[in-house]
């Protein structure tokens, strides 16, 4: 079967890749593009560490088809950081030790920045509800939604 | 500064790459030529193998080979993995084969091995090989097994009895006839999967220039996984080298060594190409160990006062098909069972079942839980028979500190005695209660019930040994570049291990933990290791990096001392330089004194010094020590729906010295959500032919950040005398006492309704099932 030809663009650059037409964003990042920042916690949608978001809105990756995002703009974590600048989120994960195995938090990241983009200064529950497709087996989350808090606090001001 | 560093929060060594995308994990490893495995696996959980098809997978473009367990044979020195801790309470020796041959016995079960261009390519060809399977009677359920007339979990086996132990001493017949109070209690306690984020994976590459196969495994024991390999392919150790990438998780089922460690090795070997195999999530529910049910009948004989006399029962426990680990994991239920408590008579009779489910193995707690949790339900059933406060009864039970170090007559898996070593049961106890306003709960759940809301508080008390031994090596060298490495037998699966490592090293030597790489879980590296398990490394790596450290610093001032014309004593370590006290001036870099002492041909070493500054220590541990604490939990039940909210969650514990107490915030906070999975939510379903019926995150149900409440919590450190750290274990600790607490709490808010609780999870459609029996 003939490769399906995609052009799009990954944290502002513009890319073009080659995949199969049934290889889902996730492994086509991963293995095409060896952007492997995005992981694989399930495949099935159900734990949110391949969260990327398409056009600004929070997605999936292992529920999207690579083709799909032919002139789209994907963000994944490769591009949150500028440069050896961390994000304010990424900051206060590493102050409030947010994260221990790490294998979870390139999603969740992902998954609050997007919340903050919609709502600068969301409320424990909110952030709770907000990252609930977000599992994580280590941190008990409560670093977590404090590094989001606070995070969000800093950004405000 | 040497000595200003432990008990400090500092940031994790760790964190950086794991926060820009750039950890890696064994998934992110690509080699060039890779190929991918998928594996064929029984879907039937009982069936006699007649036979294997692969022409239709064959056909498949793009799949390179087909490996089942004929195929594998020649390349093997043994065909099955005889991992089992050693122990006489065997009555049967079931070893995992690398690949089924005639019989399956667990849906899951690996029967060959599928190479492939691409992952996806080897899963669709992995379910096109046809097997011919004869289905058998399947055992499921562990209590069934028991019986004489149950199918054999292994054909033509004279028992499904894979164990059996008894654990006892006192006199209890004397504390049985005399007890003014017998209770009886039976409890089903189910607990799932590990469930890291990371499934399992490795990647094998036979690296022909160096003679050298190499296996990333995403395990805990990477040197328990090399001497296995060597085992299997009957070939010399340094043929084989096991590497421990960035681990998603483990919590212990990455401790077994699995089929597919052997299987993706010698893949690699026999495809000739590197070869790389990822688990998926609903492989990980069928195909990795797990816990699950143990089934309890227990009574208890207590005095007038509540006092207990002794303690006995009889304990079912499902093995699964296979003994992937051993027998420990009913071991520590059975003899944790005391724990905190003075229990003068105390016999457990245990019978491990096995059944044609997964195999089981430790998870984070690794039978802790269950034994807490039985200690305490019949604590509660006591109070509830004598009327009396639930926290009283078990403070006039607790050892009180004057009985320390309290000898328990029970051995442990290596026959040695459980002795506890040091702590204050009571003070921890009462400060749990004081941290929940445990006094003024009895107001806050009248105003409640008032309003028609239900609350309930709940408190369980666990003892866990850690530090599990015999020893973590540790190397550590200083070189010409002047940084400091530290090698270690010691794994990192998430916990902060190189950052414990690093902190304890900086602050024995002087240096900067910037100044520090730590190298774990590569035995390319350092020789012995035992890895992540048990509550241990901080005990057992960490005393090994403190000593070697000590070590190092003291052959740096000794060089120093030469180099500089100076007393020894006169010198202080400063970052990476060792200067005279007082006198800026005369310093040396630690760098420049590696170099000198790395020697150059023809010259002397100076002042006829031992060469290189490194030092190796494998601190020998053969006592645990023993972690205890107290969890105390409010919650609201809503009786329409059965739904369960923990208003406030207390865990008051005393791990010892903390080194680093932001990262033993992290581990019980982590280790308190999963047990609070496990106590409401969490359960690995099997249908009657022991079908798994839970295979995926949220048919399972991992608690999400909805679920989990805040966790407040009590640092108590009493420092243990067993190491120079006066450290214990905290990795299980949140998790042990969780279920207990969570489900009396329920329990005391469905009071109303005299609803007893003996089972975990509750879940839901069970609380309101035992509402509308007691409405009955
Ligand atoms: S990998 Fe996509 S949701 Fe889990
Ligand atoms: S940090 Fe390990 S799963 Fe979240």
């Amino acid at each position: 079967m003939a490769r399906a030809h995609v052009t799009t663009t990954i944290n502002g650059d513009v890319v073009d890749f080659l995949c199969e037409a049934d290889q889902t964003l996730l492994s086509a990042l991963r293995d095409e593009l060896r952007m492997t920042g995005t992981k694989e916690g399930c495949g099935t949608g159900d734990c949110g560490a391949c969260s990327v978001t398409i056009d600004g809105r929070l997605v999936c990756s292992c529920l999207v088809l690579a083709v799909e995002v032919e002139g789209k703009a994907i963000d994944t974590i490769e591009g949150m950081a500028d440069g050896e600048n961390l994000h304010p989120l990424q900051k206060k994960f590493l102050e409030h030790a947010a994260l221990q195995c790490g294998i979870c938090t390139p999603g969740i990241l992902i998954a609050a920045r997007s919340l903050l983009e919609r709502n600068p200064d969301p409320s424990e529950t909110e952030i709770r509800y907000w990252l609930a497709g977000n599992l994580c087996r280590c941190t008990g989350y409560h670093k977590i939604v404090e590094a989001v808090l606070d995070a969000a606090r800093e950004m405000r001001s | 500064m040497a000595g200003d560093l432990l008990g400090k929060p500092i940031p994790r060594i760790e964190d950086r790459p794991l926060l820009t995308g750039r950890g890696r994990f064994v998934d992110d490893i690509h080699l060039p030529g890779m190929v991918h495995a998928a594996i064929v696996r029984s879907p039937l959980a009982h069936a006699r193998l007649r036979g294997l098809h692969r022409g239709r997978a064959a056909a498949v473009e793009g799949v390179v080979a087909i490996l089942a367990a004929a195929d594998l044979e020649p390349h093997l020195a043994t065909t099955t993995l005889s991992v089992g801790l050693p122990s006489k309470a065997y009555r049967l020796v079931v070893d995992r084969p690398v690949l089924a041959t005639d019989e399956v016995r667990y849906v899951g079960e690996p029967v060959a091995i599928i190479i492939a261009r691409s992952r996806y390519i080897a899963e669709d060809a992995a379910a096109l090989v046809d097997l011919d399977l004869e289905p058998l009677p399947a055992v499921s359920d562990a209590r069934l097994a028991l019986r004489p007339e149950a199918p054999r979990a292994h054909s033509g086996a004279a028992t499904n009895v894979v164990a059996e132990f008894t654990m006892a001493y006192g006199d209890l017949d004397g504390a049985f006839a005399s007890a003014a109070h017998i209770v009886r209690t039976s409890l089903l306690q189910h607990r799932g999967v590990s469930h890291p984020i990371e499934c399992r994976g490795a990647v094998g590459h036979y690296d022909a220039v160096q003679d050298c196969l190499v296996l990333w495994s995403s395990t805990q024991a990477p040197h328990s996984h090399a001497r296995m390999l060597v085992k299997l392919l009957g070939c010399d150790e340094n043929r084989v080298r096991v590497v421990s990438p960035d681990v998603g998780g483990g919590f212990g089922p990455k401790l077994v060594f699995y089929q597919e460690d052997i299987l993706v090795a010698l893949a690699a070997r026999i495809v000739g190409a590197p070869v790389k195999w990822i688990e998926d999530r609903r492989e990980h529910f069928m195909a990795t160990t797990q816990e699950r049910d143990q089934h309890w009948d227990m009574e208890i004989a207590a005095d007038a006062t509540g006092r207990i006399l002794g303690v006995r029962g009889h304990m079912i426990h499902d093995h699964g098909a296979y003994t992937a680990r051993g027998i420990n994991l009913a071991q520590n239920s059975a003899q944790i069972v005391p724990g905190v408590y003075r229990v003068p008579a105390y016999e457990l009779r245990v019978t491990l079942a096995l059944t044609n489910r997964v195999p089981v193995s430790p998870v984070r707690g690794a039978g802790h839980p269950q034994g807490a949790f039985a200690m305490e339900r019949l604590l509660d059933r006591v109070a509830q028979e004598l009327g009396l406060d639930r926290a009283e009864v078990r403070r006039r039970n607790l050892i009180p500190p004057e009985a320390l170090p309290y000898r328990l007559p029970i051995k442990t898996r290596g026959g040695t005695e459980m002795i506890y070593d040091s702590g204050d049961y009571p003070a921890c106890q009462a400060a749990a209660l004081a941290a929940i306003d445990y006094d003024g709960f009895r107001a806050r759940q009248a105003t409640a019930r008032a309003e028609g809301r239900y609350l309930g508080v709940g408190i369980a008390n666990y003892m866990k040994g850690t530090g599990r031994g015999p020893f973590e090596s540790v190397t550590i060298r200083v070189g010409p570049s002047g940084r400091v490495s530290i090698y270690s037998g010691a794994t990192a699966i998430g916990q902060g291990t190189k950052t414990m490592l690093a902190q304890i090293c900086a602050d024995a030597i002087g240096v900067d933990v910037a100044r520090i790489t730590v190298v774990t879980g590569d035995t390319g590296t350092i020789a012995l290791g035992h890895g992540a398990a048990s509550s241990r490394q901080a005990v057992n790596a960490g005393t090994s990096v403190h000593l070697a450290a000590l070590a190092v610093r003291h052959k740096l001032l000794q060089a120093a001392a030469i180099h500089l014309e100076a007393d020894a004593t006169d010198l202080e370590i400063i970052g990476g330089t060792i200067r005279v006290k007082g006198v800026p001036a005369m310093a040396v870099g630690i760098g420049e004194l590696a170099d000198a002492l790395a020697g150059l041909p023809g010259y002397g070493i100076p002042g006829g010094l031992e060469p290189g500054v490194e030092a190796s220590r494998h601190a020998l541990f053969e006592a645990l020590t023993f972690a205890y604490g107290t969890t105390a939990a409010e919650v609201e039940v809503d009786i329409e729906t059965g739904a369960v909210a923990i208003r406030r969650y207390v865990v008051a514990h005393d791990s010892g010295m903390m080194i680093n107490p932001m990262m033993v915030d992290g581990q019980i906070l982590g280790g308190a959500a999963h047990g609070i999975g496990n106590a409401l939510y969490e359960w690995m379903g099997y249908d009657a032919a022991a079908q798994p019926v839970t295979t995926t995150s949220a048919e399972y149900l991992v608690p999400g950040a909805p679920e989990i409440p805040r966790i407040e919590m009590v640092h108590i450190e009493i420092p243990t005398p067993h190491n120079p750290l006066g450290v214990k274990g905290v990795g299980e600790s949140g998790t042990i006492p969780a279920a207990a607490a969570v489900v009396s709490a329920v329990e005391d808010a469905l009071a109303p309704f005299c609803v007893r609780i003996g089972e975990t999870p509750i879940r839901p459609t069970r609380i309101l099932e035992l509402i509308a029996a007691s409405r009955r």
